[in-house]
């Protein structure tokens, strides 16, 4: 029962909280890997390795559904074809276009998601406009391509997929917040 | 630090104490700290409460009645907020101060400075948070689970939400590692770690689980505050993140943090059982094993507060079987409990009623929380009335009633007075009868799909809504009581004796009732009769 004890518990303790103070960062690298090995988080990851090529299901027809969102960026932003019907192991490629509305050059970025997210580690895409920011003049109009395959492993109970984008203004505030507040309790 | 010295002990003879404002404001005392915190806790339940009636009101019938959309958001919000930092856990930590240090024969706890702060912090934490009501942009409104992208489009209040929360963690991180110095260097000789009493146990579990939960949740609200202004974008998906991981970090502290919230009351509950069956506690060891593995379990566990997020399959059965695994060590428990009253010669005191019911209510609430848990199910009851009832029954009739069960089993030894035995029955008849009529409606609402966080409702749930909100009025208003039965206690409550209840074994019962200013200055000795009861 001296003070000396008593300090080197705290100290211990301390430790043990700035530890875990850390490890709530360390998780944000953790996530990262886990999504990467499961497919999860928005994606579906970036193709290392083409797919076995030449190796397509001739038995099967997958639809695949193509979703275009914007959120506080002025852009028109839509699929050339809003759905299509492709063979598991085909490499498939489907055309977005998008339009700068605004007056000023504007940087976006989308963001990328598979319904249902169980199948997103069967879609492995080679190209993406979602692979990098897209720079736009005011008033410029741009078509981009997403090439993709659906592994044939894809289970049988996937009989359509939505590929989803989302684009997000990266412009002067880039990363930040949504800027809108809430209303005030009015 | 002075304790056990000459000058000490003749302080204890006369029982000095400091006067005035300044005896509250810069105490070192853990009887008069212990004292702030469960009067802090007591008048947050009514900030608190308020806020709940505000809620049952609105959803007395369907349709917009009195508040907007937004203040009733913010209602349930701040509610949840108030409840879990300034009720639950400081009533929990003010009941460990008072009694930890007599229970394992210290003369204080070890850091009597820190625990003057770590009490003086909450105040102005929450002044902070209950300002934001008056900010642009009102309270927070995005549920206490503080989920982006929603909560940071909150207006001004938002830093003050963070910053009271990053309060609350060092507040309650102080009084953990306090906790844990006192019991782990202050034991009287001949109280090794089995010997403790379950109180104690409990608490020292709680106070790791503090230790290493809440630096998580200060990292999440963080890493919220540099998303917001420091162009981070751990959470935003327009920068790469993503918004999920929130839910994750967030739950990695929330889960271990209701284990926080009720292992204690499984500790006063495990002290007032034996007590008042005249019989000890029936598997000491087991119930100490069976804490330590709730709370060990509790760390990987979170998941199963976010089902529906679309995990791996893989994911989602690991956090379901987890989940289930957690049942074992708290049937242990249950079991343990019921087996002490075992031809025990029970008598049924307002404590020991508060005790029973905790563990039958209690129960109800674990069942319906492991409905929750079973994965294909959740899809069907995940934000609906049936988690609000699951979670006010373990967090009302358990956490609550287990508070409540201390406070009258206490109150005598704090005050040197008994409390009004008829009136503290009439306090738990009406308590008990309106909470389950406040609650149990919550779980067929539920079911049929009326989901939480939203004023209004479709018709076919108002029966059921009014009397929940019925329920809801009577049970605010039979708290009032209990402020009522503790003001009569302290002003003309009969004298109380040393050991006051004719069950009661362990140091704190061998002191006087109120017990001087400094007690144990002398470690008293320990024997099998003041060991763990």
């Amino acid at each position: 029962m001296t003070d000396k004890n008593v300090n080197r518990t705290v100290y211990k303790l301390l430790l043990v909280t700035a530890g875990m103070f850390a490890f709530g960062y360390a998780l944000v690298p953790l996530y990262r890997v886990y999504c990467d090995l499961t497919g999860r988080g928005s994606t579906t990851a970036v193709s290392e390795s083409a797919i076995r090529a030449g190796d397509v299901d001739d038995e099967r027809l997958v639809t695949v559904v193509f979703d275009t969102n914007t959120r506080d960026i002025p852009w028109t932003f839509k699929a050339e074809q809003h759905k299509t019907r492709i063979r598991p192991g085909k490499l498939s490629e489907a055309v977005f276009l998008v339009e700068n509305r605004s007056g000023r050059t504007v940087t976006g970025r989308a963001i990328p998601s598979v319904s249902p997210v169980q199948a997103g580690i069967y879609v492995s895409k080679m190209d993406c406009f979602c692979f990098s920011e897209q720079v736009l003049a005011p008033g410029e109009t741009r078509e981009m391509p997403v090439r993709f395959i659906v592994d044939t492993d894809l289970p049988e109970r996937f009989s359509s997929l939505t590929l989803s984008y989302t684009f997000f203004d990266v412009g002067d505030n880039a990363a930040g917040a949504p800027k809108q507040t809430q209303k005030a309790n009015s | 630090m002075s304790y056990g010295t000459t000058h000490e002990r003749h302080h204890d003879d006369h029982d000095h104490k400091p006067t005035g404002l300044g005896r509250w404001l810069f105490s070192t005392n853990h009887k008069d700290i212990g004292t702030m915190y469960l009067v802090f806790a007591l008048i947050m339940f009514f900030v608190g409460g308020a806020m709940a009636m505000v809620i049952r009101a609105e959803l007395f019938q369907p349709g917009l009645q009195y508040v907007d959309p937004q203040f009733f958001n913010a209602m349930t919000t701040m509610h949840a907020l108030v409840m879990i930092f300034g009720v639950i856990m400081p009533a929990g930590v003010g009941l460990a101060n008072w009694m930890v240090p007599m229970m394992i024969g210290a003369p204080d706890m070890a850091l009597p400075r820190m625990n003057n702060m770590s009490f003086w912090i909450l105040p102005f934490a929450f002044i902070m948070l209950l300002s934001t009501f008056f900010m642009e942009g009102g309270a927070p409104a995005g549920g206490w689970t503080m989920y982006p992208p929603l909560i940071t489009q909150l207006g001004d209040g938002f830093p003050f939400l963070i910053f009271t929360v990053h309060f609350l963690g060092v507040s309650s991180i102080m009084g953990a590692i306090n906790i844990i110095a006192t019991v782990f260097n202050m034991r009287a000789p001949g109280m090794g770690f089995m010997q403790l009493p379950l109180f104690v146990w409990t608490w020292i579990v709680t106070a790791f689980l503090l230790i290493a939960s809440m630096p998580v949740l200060a990292g999440a609200v963080t890493m919220l505050l540099t998303d917001k202004y420091f162009g981070t974008s751990f959470f935003v998906a327009a920068g790469g993140g993503d918004p999920v991981m929130f839910q994750h970090i967030f739950w990695f502290f929330g889960h271990p943090e209701v284990y926080i919230l009720i292992l204690p009351a499984f500790g006063i509950v495990s002290q007032i059982i034996p007590t008042f069956s005249r019989k000890p506690l029936f598997g000491y060891e087991s119930m100490v094993y069976a804490t330590a593995a709730i709370a060990f379990l509790s760390f990987f566990v979170w998941a199963h507060h976010m089902f529906t997020v679309g995990m791996p399959l893989a994911g989602e059965l690991f956090f379901m079987y987890a989940t289930m695994s957690i049942a074992v060590p708290t049937g242990v428990k249950v079991f343990n409990w019921i087996a002490t009253m075992w031809r025990g010669s029970m008598t049924f005191e307002t404590p020991m009623l508060f005790a029973l019911a905790f563990v039958i209510l209690f129960s109800i609430g674990g069942f319906s929380g492991l409905m929750l848990g079973i994965t294909p199910a959740d899809f069907q009851y995940h934000d609906t009335y049936f988690v609000v009832a699951h979670f006010h029954y373990v967090l009302v009739t358990g956490a609550i009633f287990a508070l409540m069960a201390g406070a009258y089993f206490w109150l005598p030894k704090w005050t040197g007075h008994m409390y009004d035995e008829k009136l503290g029955q009439l306090h738990f008849w009406l308590s008990t009868i309106s909470v389950n009529v406040l609650f149990f409606p919550q779980h067929f609402v539920g079911l049929a799909g009326m989901p939480r966080r939203i004023p209004d409702y479709a018709v076919q749930f108002t029966e059921w809504n009014m009397i929940s909100s019925i329920g809801g009025f009577a049970f605010g208003l039979s708290q009032l009581l209990f402020v009522w039965v503790v003001i009569k206690c302290i002003r003309e409550g009969k004298a109380a004796s040393e050991q006051v209840w004719e069950g009661a074994r362990g140091l704190e019962w061998t002191l006087p009732s109120p017990p001087p200013f400094h007690t144990f200055t002398v470690p008293p000795k320990v024997d099998a009769a003041t060991a763990h009861s």
